[in-house]
Parts: structure tokens; C-alpha cells; sequence
């Protein structure tokens, strides 16, 4: 990302005076729109105070424009493509108005590994847990292309707790819901709720999809679980931890703290047949030692429990993805290049190929580009207009964004070559 | 069907006039629909007969893990002692005319029937798709192969080279079938062909292409029946306005699925009268089941429930008597003791009151069936929704059984049923053993299909009869079959169709999720 990220506040209450700026001069209109036109789908504005403007739909990019930059929204939610347009839902029957087709997309949730990690809870994330979204990112990018053959997969930051993905490929957008559910569930490992506590269950042999993500697992297991959490640290230490972590949500309950508690013990529990407890803590001082201790362990060890080592690794930091969200057809799901309305971030593109050099905490604020616009603006080279967004530390995330795109354009020029391709100028 | 126009002539019995479509196998998809004349007699017998084998196939499936040989025996037997079913299930090539032209038409009828609301779609979807598994699986293989042929759906297997080389892969996907990888064929088809392998994780997928074996071949033919049966069922319900005109026929349809369902527990009054906030506390130990307990328990515990514990205890309470004023006020209650009234009111208040109805489109939800809450939208971390024989795990439950002072006999007894599979079964056991039911022909009654249900027969037997009748221990919501005349009349008015609906629930859930 160009110019040295200065340390930038954002303020939530100058939200009101920096979004009609964003939208005038920063919103990609252009990649933005060229990306939706196979649709006439249906937008969704979420304004000021919660007030939520359901079927909106453009015939063309100023049409699109104006309408935006005239609401200038909190939010943008992108939904399915009806079979009349969204706009004129109103003067069709509520039977006849059904959703034809969307992107297959995933929402992947920082709040649902609450139960795993022992650095944050709710919303918040930090350094030691946004790993999680690296590894979720390799492995359903690795089977959605390798497995599904899908080809054109737009990653994107949330902007607060988590990440999206846009699979924008034909086949994807015309599945059912069946369809759409059963590639969710396929992707599925981590299940149960609160009362049940082991969550991954193998069967041998083990699929060559999960085989796969396990690979991909292993490479950053320790780094993560034992470097970053210290997941099988020193129990007082865990406990200090504790303390400071339920700013989220809800406060800390007694059943949550219980759960919580328990689940660095739990992988002791299971390990339990084969190693005493004290025993793996005496004789080790860290809990890369103690976890390598555990599998070298586990390896020795009986038929019945021959995953063991797998199943902790996948209850931990296997992906887990909202299925609701996947699953509908018509489920609305937050707009790339959004801002987020509490940090101010803006949604913007990932390269599943470079996540390790993805930092959410440097993801641009609506403010600090606003203010990067008035600095860079008197530096115009030989006169030629460049566009805003280009001059901001948006940039890198756009260059990401037009790849994804041509790649898309390159896939639709065999079908309607001519027809698009007129459309697609701006 | 064009049954507007029938219906003027619905009055003669015209058996030999019927000009029915005309099928070379005994399996179809029901793909065109019957043409002819039929008498409103007929009509309804029909529809009752098909009614009877869908209930043999649901009763088996309950009690029975499918595709076990139990439940293949058991399906068999049940399905030989209903006089449609003796015929569904003969595998002879003998044409006979009569017994497909019956098949065909009282599918359609009930398809008619049962296309009304969601409930009932996912029911008689969840039924006739069973039902065409067990049918299917009856025919040998040449049959099998003739009805792939016949559909289009026949592949070519993948060459021996390329076996060879996918070998790992096929065996590792092949679960506890890896043994037979050698001596059976694969074919190659898109991933979208065989939707049920792919969700289980029950087939090898490379490049957009899934390899199924010859075995798996039933589930291309399962999944484009499902998409065939769920796209008409969507038609035939925005058809459905259109059969209003016949005075006749929508009623005997409406009481046609109601024979199904009983009770939807979505009645404006409940049987028990008003249940205030102050209430729910009480009755939740006394005569709420487990799945309602516990939601109850981490409600007051977390002062929060996520979405799918809000809509599972959010409806079975409206379906019990609390009004919406008194289920604003409880939900309030509790949440406001970890939130602020400004955000409870601005995230979740919607929600109640679109449950009763009073946003968005407006519709009177239902509350889950025991079925719902089994089959959808399993509990993922943080969730205390779902069916706690189901979704909790046996060890824990067993402790929470023991915890609520139920007998180690009985704790056994339950625990042994979940772990074969018959959680409504373990759940009738639960209701027995906390409402010391000893009396084994009270027992033999006791049938848990809705948890509405379940509360209501306990508030009965611990409060006595209304109108000083004999308690009743249990009604059970089991489907009557009887012919009773035609055109009963239906209470069952202008319910919407559920499409739609379920969208509504989906976009409040995906509203809170980046709040």
C-alpha cells in the first residue's frame, strides 16, 4: 500500500461529513458496477438511524451513481436477481417475485470462534486470532477452486470481525438452495452447539478435501494455536487472561466462563487415556512443547482414537462458515468498498494468493483517505486525470479487484462477447 | 390439472373415460401431470391412499435408520397392509395401467394438498423423496439402468487408466465403502448432479466433477427429483389462488393436509388460556420439554440467545398462550440485564413482532415442529437451539437427566434410544419419566411430534381436564385416515404461502450478524 500508514483516528461521529466525500470522489463506480452487470439485481440501503431501503436496482452505472451519492448509505447490501426487476416488486405478486439468481457467497465470522481463542471475544479481533481468517481463506479458496472448479472468488474484508467471499462464477450464481447447502454443509466440520463439546468428528479414512485443509493446517497450527494463543499454556496464566476478555457482546456468564475454561482443558481431556496431565506439564514448559509431546503421543496410539491429534487441530481452527447465509438465495450480504460504520474501515478486496500480507488493522478508514485525497491532491503528474481512489491507499486493494475482474470479463467474452462488452465501457 | 375445468364435469364417475398419461416404468418423476376427468369420490380416496404410504414411510424413518435392513423390512411390511402401497412397492414389469395412473394422479393431488406452507412442503417433499429411494432401490440393476436412460440421466463409466489413477482419492472418499472401490464402476458427472454425496461429503470431487460409484447413482436420480418436486411445488402453490374458485376442492385439500400436521399450534388462543411473562419461569420446569428447558435455562443464564434459539423459543412460546405484549416483556426483561433498552428495542424487538405477524409480510409464523427442529438448522457454536436428544451429547445429557432426578433406569432407557437414532421416541420416555406415567397403555400413546404438543398434554395431565373430561395423557398427532365425506370444512384460512416468508426470517438474521 503507497504512503507510510500515518496513526489515524477514526471518529465515528464525522462519519455523516466523510461519506458524501467517499462517494463522490472514492467509490469504484466503474469496476463496481462493470462487476454487477449480469444482474439488475437488487441493492439495499441502510441509512442514518437504522432507516433500511429494501429493492433498490439500477438499470446503469449513473443511475447507480446518483442514487448512492444522494443517500449516501451506512451500508450497501447486495441481493439476488428476481425475476422482475427489485424496483417494480411492488406491482408484481408476492409469489411471482422470486429470486432467480445471486453469488454463491460465504461470510465467515470472527464471533463464532469465540469458544477458541483466548484473545478476544465478540467483535474484537487482534493479531494473535486474524490468523484464523488466514487459514479459512486457504482452505475454502483451496476446495471452492481445486474441488467445486470454481474460478472467480472475491475475498473481502468485512471491514470489522470478518470476511466474505464472492463466488461469481455462472454455475454458482444460478444454484439452488439445495445446491448452495450442500457445498456449505460439504465445507462444514465444526458442529454442534454449546452442548457438545467435541465438535469434529472423523471417520476413516479421511476425505481427500479435509485431508487437504489439514495440510494446509498444519503448516500454521503451531504458529497460531501454540505461538500466538498459547493454547496449552499455563493454566493461572489462561485464567489472567480471562479477565479481560468479555468487553464483547455480553457479559461474561457463568456457563460461558465455564465453556471458555474448559476448553483448554478439554484438550487435555481427550488426550487424557494416553498422557497424565501433570505429566505433559512437568516435563514441558511451553505449549508448542507440550502439543508436539501430545502428537507424538497420539501417534502411538489406539485405533479408535487414531484422529485425535486431527480433530483438535480442525475443532480449533477449521474454518467456520454462517451456512444461513450461504444457503438462501436471496440472503442479502454487506457490499464490497462499504465503510464500516463503528471503525470506519473500508470493505475492501483480498488476495487469497498474498493473505499473509493482508493486515486488517492497515486497511484503510474513510478518514484517512479522505485526508491522504487533500494531500496528494496538488501532486497531478503531466495534467492526465488520475482516478481519486488511485491516489489513495486504496489502490493496492484495487489492483486486486481488477484482477478478480478480468479474469471474470475474460470468462463472459466467449459467451456474449459483443453485448457486454459495449456495456462495459466507462 | 386443469381442475376448474374438470370439476363441471367432476360429477359423473368416468373411470373409462380417463385418458391418463401413459408411463413405461413403474418409477417416474411425476413429471406430467395427469389429464382426464375424476370423480370427487375418487379424488379424495385417492388422496387418502397415497396419504396412508406416506405415513407408513414417515413412521418407518422415525423409528428406523434408514437404508438399515430393520427399516427396509419394516417399510416393506407397512407398506403391503395399504392396498396403494402393495402395488408401489412391486418390482414386476407387468403393465398395469390402473395401479401407474393411481400413482400418478394421487400424487398430484396431494402435491395440491400439500403445497401450502412451508411445513408441509418440507413433510411431503421429505416423504415422497423416501419413498422413490426405497422404490428405487428395489428395482435390479438393469431396471435401475433403464429409468437412468429413460430420464437422461445415463453417464459413461470413467475409463480403467483414469480409475487407477484416482484410486487414493476414490477410496478415501468412499468412507466405510473403500473396499469395494475395485470391483465397481465410477462415472463422472458435475458436482451438481448429485447434491446429497456432495453435502454428506460422500464422493471424491475434482475440478467441478464428482466420481460416483454405481451404488451412488441413486442419489443424480434423488437430486433431480428433489429440484423437480421443489420447483413444481413452488408453481403448483402460486397456482393455488386460482383453484379458490372451485367452492369444492380447496376445502377437502385443506383438510387433506391437516389430517397430516393436526394441530399447527399457530391458533390465536391457546387451549390453556392466557400465559403470562411471570409464568414461564414455573411452567418451564413443570411441563415444557427438554429443547424448551434448556433454551429457558441459557437465556436467563446468558441474558441473550442467538437467532436460532430466539425463533425455536420465540414461537414455541407464542404457540403456548403468551401474547405478544407479555413476550415483549419477557424478551425484554431478560436481554435488558446485559443490554440497554435503546438496543434491545432497535435489534430484537422487530423480530418478536415480526414472529406474531405484525412486520414485514405480515404472516402468522408457526412454531417448530419436533421434525423442523431435528432435520434444520443444526446448533453450531454458541447455540443452545435444536433437539437436546439429538444435538447434545449422550454423556452430558445423561448427567443432565440425573441432575432433574430421573431414575438411572430411566436414564438408561432414554440414553439407549438416542443412541439408535429415535430421539422423539427418547423424548416420549423423558415425558414419561418426568410425569410418572406407569401405566403402560398411557405409555403406548405417548407420541412426541411437536414440542406445542408436548406442553400441552403435560399442562393437561398436571391441571386436569378444562371441561371435565377423562385426562388425556396424549393425544397423539398422528394422521387419521378416515374417509369422511367430502368438502370438511377448513379452518385453515388464506395462510400464506411460506416462500417468501422464509426469506424475511433469513434477512433478520443476516441483518444482526454485522451489527
Amino acid at each position: 500500500m503507497p504512503g507510510e500508514e500515518k496513526e489515524h483516528v477514526y471518529d465515528a461521529a464525522s462519519l455523516p461529513d466523510l461519506l458524501p466525500i467517499y462517494y463522490k470522489r472514492l467509490f469504484p463506480y466503474g469496476p463496481y458496477f462493470k462487476w454487477l452487470n449480469y444482474g439488475g439485481g437488487e441493492f439495499s440501503f441502510t441509512l442514518k438511524d437504522d432507516v433500511y431501503i429494501r429493492y433498490q436496482s439500477f438499470s446503469d452505472q449513473q443511475e447507480l451513481e446518483k442514487e448512492i451519492q444522494k443517500r449516501c448509505p451506512y451500508k450497501i447490501d447486495i441481493g439476488a436477481v428476481f425475476t422482475h426487476r427489485p424496483k417494480d416488486h411492488k406491482t408484481v405478486k408476492p409469489a411471482a417475485f422470486q429470486a432467480q439468481e445471486k453469488e454463491l457467497v460465504f461470510d465467515i465470522d470472527m464471533t463464532d470462534y469465540d469458544d477458541v481463542r483466548f484473545c478476544c471475544s465478540g467483535a474484537d479481533i487482534c493479531p494473535k486470532c486474524w490468523p484464523l481468517m488466514q487459514i479459512a481463506i486457504k482452505i475454502v479458496n483451496r476446495a471452492l477452486r481445486e474441488d467445486f472448479g470454481f474460478k472467480h472468488l472475491f475475498w473481502v474484508y468485512s471491514g470489522r470481525r470478518g470476511i466474505h467471499c464472492w463466488v461469481c462464477d455462472e454455475t454458482a450464481r444460478k444454484l439452488s438452495q439445495t445446491g448452495r447447502s450442500a457445498i456449505a454443509e460439504y465445507l462444514s466440520i465444526v458442529k454442534g452447539g454449546e452442548n457438545q463439546s467435541k465438535k469434529v468428528a472423523l471417520e476413516s479414512p479421511i476425505h481427500p478435501s479435509i485431508r487437504k485443509a489439514i495440510e494446509i493446517i498444519e503448516q500454521r497450527f503451531v504458529s497460531y494455536a501454540a505461538d500466538k494463543q498459547d493454547f496449552l499454556g499455563d493454566e493461572e496464566k489462561q485464567k489472567k487472561g480471562h479477565g479481560s476478555m468479555y468487553r464483547g457482546r455480553y457479559p461474561l456468564s457463568n456457563s460461558l466462563k465455564h465453556e471458555k475454561n474448559n476448553n483448554f482443558s478439554l484438550t487435555l481431556l481427550r488426550f487424557k487415556d494416553m498422557w497424565e496431565r501433570k505429566d505433559v506439564f512437568n516435563r514441558f514448559d511451553s505449549s508448542n512443547k507440550r502439543w508436539q509431546a501430545l502428537c507424538k503421543k497420539s501417534e502411538e496410539t489406539l485405533e479408535s482414537q487414531k484422529y485425535l491429534k486431527e480433530e483438535v487441530m480442525l475443532q480449533y481452527v477449521y474454518p467456520r462458515l454462517d451456512v444461513n447465509v450461504s444457503k438462501g438465495v436471496n440472503h442479502l450480504l454487506k457490499s464490497p468498498f462499504c465503510v464500516h460504520p463503528k471503525t470506519g474501515r473500508v470493505c475492501v478486496p483480498i488476495d487469497p494468493d498474498n493473505i499473509d500480507s493482508f493486515d486488517p488493522f492497515k486497511v484503510p478508514t474513510i478518514s484517512a483517505i479522505i485526508e491522504e485525497l487533500n494531500t496528494t491532491e496538488s501532486k497531478d503528474e503531466d495534467g492526465k486525470k488520475i482516478k481519486d481512489y488511485k491516489k489513495t491507499s486504496l489502490a493496492g486493494s484495487m489492483v486486486v479487484f481488477e484482477k478478480f475482474l478480468t479474469s471474470l470479463e475474460n470468462s463472459w467474452k466467449g459467451k456474449k462477447l459483443e453485448e457486454s462488452d459495449k456495456k462495459m465501457e466507462f | 390439472m386443469d381442475f376448474a375445468g374438470n370439476s363441471k364435469k367432476s360429477g359423473r364417475s368416468a373411470r373409462n373415460k380417463k385418458q391418463f398419461n401413459r408411463v413405461g416404468h413403474n418409477l417416474q418423476f411425476y413429471k406430467i401431470p395427469p389429464t382426464g376427468e375424476i370423480s370427487l369420490q375418487e379424488f379424495e380416496e385417492y388422496a387418502i391412499d397415497r396419504l396412508k404410504v406416506l405415513k407408513a414411510v414417515e413412521v418407518a424413518g422415525i423409528r428406523l435408520m434408514k437404508g438399515s435392513t430393520e427399516y427396509i423390512q419394516k417399510l416393506q411390511d407397512e407398506l403391503r397392509k395399504t392396498s396403494l402401497g402393495h402395488d408401489l412397492i412391486r418390482t414386476d414389469k407387468k403393465e398395469d395401467k390402473d395401479f401407474r395412473q393411481k400413482d400418478l394422479v394421487s400424487h398430484f393431488i396431494l402435491r395440491l394438498a400439500y403445497c401450502r406452507s412451508e411445513e408441509l412442503r418440507r413433510w411431503f417433499m421429505q416423504q415422497e423423496l423416501d419413498l422413490f429411494r426405497f422404490r428405487f432401490l428395489r428395482e435390479g440393476p438393469d431396471s435401475r439402468d433403464e429409468f437412468l436412460r429413460e430420464n437422461s440421466l445415463n453417464y459413461e463409466p470413467i475409463s480403467d487408466d483414469l480409475k487407477t489413477e484416482l484410486d487414493g482419492d476414490l477410496r478415501a472418499a468412499a468412507g466405510s465403502k473403500s473396499g469395494v472401490v475395485d470391483t465397481i464402476e465410477y462415472f463422472k458427472v458435475p458436482f451438481t448432479e448429485v447434491f446429497d454425496l456432495v453435502s454428506k461429503r460422500k464422493v471424491y470431487l475434482e475440478d467441478g466433477y464428482a466420481y460416483v460409484s454405481r451404488d451412488d447413482m441413486i442419489s443424480i436420480v434423488i437430486t433431480h427429483y428433489r429440484s423437480h418436486l421443489s420447483h413444481s411445488l413452488a408453481v403448483t402453490t402460486r397456482a393455488l389462488p386460482h383453484l379458490e374458485e372451485d367452492g369444492r376442492l380447496l376445502p377437502m385439500l385443506c383438510g387433506l393436509s391437516k389430517r397430516y400436521l393436526g394441530q399447527d399450534f399457530n391458533a390465536k388462543k391457546s387451549n390453556v388460556g392466557e400465559i403470562t411473562a411471570d409464568m414461564i419461569e414455573t411452567l418451564s420446569k413443570k411441563s415444557f420439554p427438554l429443547c424448551m428447558q434448556q433454551l429457558h435455562q441459557s437465556l436467563r443464564q446468558n441474558h441473550h440467545l442467538r437467532h436460532g434459539g430466539r425463533q425455536q423459543y420465540g414461537l414455541f412460546l407464542k404457540g403456548i398462550g403468551v401474547s405478544l405484549e407479555e413476550a415483549m416483556r419477557f424478551w425484554r426483561t431478560e436481554f435488558c440485564k446485559a443490554m440497554d433498552v435503546d438496543k434491545f428495542d432497535k435489534q430484537y424487538s422487530y423480530n418478536i413482532r415480526h414472529n406474531y405477524g405484525k412486520e414485514g409480510k405480515r404472516t402468522n409464523y408457526t412454531p417448530y415442529s419436533c421434525m423442523k427442529i431435528i432435520t434444520t438448522n443444526p446448533p453450531g457454536p454458541g447455540d443452545f437451539h435444536g433437539c437436546p436428544f439429538k444435538h447434545m451429547e449422550v454423556d452430558m445429557l445423561a448427567q443432565k437427566l440425573r441432575g432433574q432426578h430421573i431414575s438411572k433406569d430411566n436414564v438408561e432407557k432414554i440414553s439407549k434410544c438416542v443412541k439408535t437414532g429415535h430421539y422423539q421416541i427418547a423424548c416420549a420416555q423423558y415425558f414419561e419419566a418426568t410425569h410418572n406415567i406407569r401405566n403402560p397403555e398411557d405409555s403406548a400413546s405417548i407420541n412426541i411430534n411437536h414440542p406445542n404438543g408436548y406442553f400441552l398434554d403435560s399442562y393437561k395431565l398436571l391441571n386436569g381436564p378444562k371441561e371435565g373430561t377423562k385426562p388425556v395423557p396424549n393425544t397423539p398427532k398422528v394422521i387419521k385416515v378416515k374417509v369422511e365425506g367430502t368438502g370438511t370444512p377448513s379452518s385453515q384460512t388464506n395462510k400464506q404461502s411460506d416462500l417468501n416468508d422464509m426469506d424475511d426470517d433469513d434477512l433478520i438474521a443476516s441483518m444482526e450478524t454485522d451489527m
